[in-house]
């Protein structure tokens, strides 16, 4: 298939909700779910694929959403930090390690930080601290120093297992 | 940064592509992983009219052995080659380049046909392809061809792939069981190019190197495969003093630019070092 140089079409599935949007092909996938769909979770931050503040989850891979084309993702499914809550309200384990373990200063880096550690997370469900380390590499916080991230998501993970064994007991 | 306006064609097969490819002209490009290209459209650095997305032909995807040949399709990942038992038994040394090679949000996307087929220095997969003697499956409008990855590369960014050709696909005889690898990279920090890294593989039997192949990843404008290197080793026993000659040999005929990653003589002693390690772990490996 072909388009124009102006406009097309694209549809995927945004936190579980099928999205459709005219946009210009050269639309990033970072600005598509920023400025189509108002998700301002994702954040930008370098814009040249090192920092990660823009990650964001799709088709089951931890993605940097500035450096592909939202048409690439079509019919994809994409997860972002507004997708994570519970559906109840409450906040996911590793939002709620983030809380606790004061995994964040600033914020900045954070939505994307989370969305890399839950992937990692269901790569490596019992992750080292180094293995979380070279995980979240791709992703850079200029406030914590990375120890309080690190925590957090080590929490997370003991959180998960919980739910997991509370699951498989029920 | 936004990219400058063009026009998006995602093509279901490589005849598809090919064609787009060959009537739509030199302001086409091919968009693999699009973790090179991307980057540069937005610097303007490349302002291609169209763009022909590869991300949905499953003809380019995926791991597999033919007779001798393994076949890694062109839209394979960095992280399928990490994570493929194939090349973790045949082939390990493309698992352990890829490990390092920018960080894993990129390795989920970035290509090993676009990582090769791109012609950037730096690049780790060139040299560790010459390395391996690995061949390029190339498409064209006259059909397909076959090149080395010794061959291939000509100067920065100009490769032997003709206008209108796609590379599909690469193919490599897996090194003998029980041979020894390591790919050595020196990098500032994740996600940065090499300051300098060497690809080796060998052989021993006994003590005796019986086979050695070495590629050096950007210290020239393309990959270099250090022949006289390698054949420093070849008969030897791997001991400190044939170790320094092939470094040495390694070194003598690289050509780093001076760059933010330090200046020439540093980057060559730092190759030198590399290849040092590269085959001393090569040798602990090798049975």
């Amino acid at each position: 298939m072909t388009t124009n140089a102006t406009k097309m079409r694209v549809a995927m599935t945004v936190n579980g909700r099928l999205v459709s949007a005219e946009i210009e092909p050269r639309t990033l996938l970072i600005h598509f779910l920023r400025e189509n769909l108002g998700l301002t979770g994702p954040h930008v931050g370098c814009d040249t694929s090192h920092c990660g503040a823009c990650t964001v989850d799709l088709d089951g891979k931890s993605v940097k959403s500035c450096t592909v084309f939202a048409a690439q993702a079509e019919g994809s499914q994409v997860l972002t930090i507004e997708g994570m809550a519970r559906p109840d309200g409450s906040l996911h384990p590793l939002q709620q390690a983030f809380h606790e373990h004061h995994g964040l200063q600033c914020g900045f880096c954070t939505p994307g930080m989370i969305l890399r550690a839950y992937r990692l997370l269901q790569e490596h469900p019992k992750p080292t601290e180094e293995e979380i380390r070279w995980g979240i590499s791709g992703n850079l916080c200029r406030c914590t120093g990375y120890q309080n991230i690190v925590k957090a998501v080590l929490a997370a993970a003991e959180m998960l297992a919980g739910e997991n064994r509370k699951e498989a007991a029920e | 940064m936004i990219p400058g306006r063009f026009t998006y064609h995602r093509p279901a097969s490589v005849n598809e592509a090919v064609q787009m490819l060959t009537s739509l002209g030199e302001n086409a490009r091919p968009l693999a992983g699009g973790h090179s290209l991307i980057p540069m459209m937005k610097l303007r650095l490349a302002q291609p009219d169209h763009l022909i997305d590869l991300g949905r032909i499953a003809g380019l995807k995926g791991i597999r052995q033919e007779g001798a040949d393994i076949i890694i399709g062109a839209m394979t990942t960095q992280a399928e080659i990490i994570g493929s038992d194939l090349l973790a038994e045949k082939a390990p040394i493309l698992s352990e380049a890829a490990s390092v090679i920018a960080d894993p949000q990129v390795r989920s996307v970035g290509t090993i046909g676009g990582n090769v087929a791109n012609g950037d220095p730096g690049n780790d997969m060139p040299g560790v392809m010459q390395c391996l003697d690995a061949r390029y499956g190339l498409a064209g409008s006259s059909g397909t061809r076959q090149v080395a990855a010794r061959d291939f590369y000509e100067a920065a960014f100009f490769t032997k792939l003709g206008p209108g050709e796609i590379l599909t696909e690469l193919r490599l005889v897996a090194p003998a069981a029980g041979h020894g690898w390591a790919y050595e990279k020196l990098k500032r920090k994740v996600g940065d190019y090499a300051v300098a890294a060497a690809a080796v593989t060998l052989t021993l039997a006994g003590r005796t190197c019986t086979s050695a192949s070495i590629a050096l990843t950007n210290v020239a404008s393309t990959p270099l495969l250090a022949v006289d290197a390698a054949k420093t080793l070849i008969g030897g026993n791997l001991d400190k003093a044939a170790i320094d000659k092939a470094a040495q040999a390694a070194m003598a005929i690289c050509d780093p630019v001076a760059d933010s990653r330090g200046p020439k003589e540093y980057r060559r002693s730092v190759l030198g070092v590399m290849v040092r390690r590269a085959i001393e772990r090569a040798k602990s490996r090798a049975r």
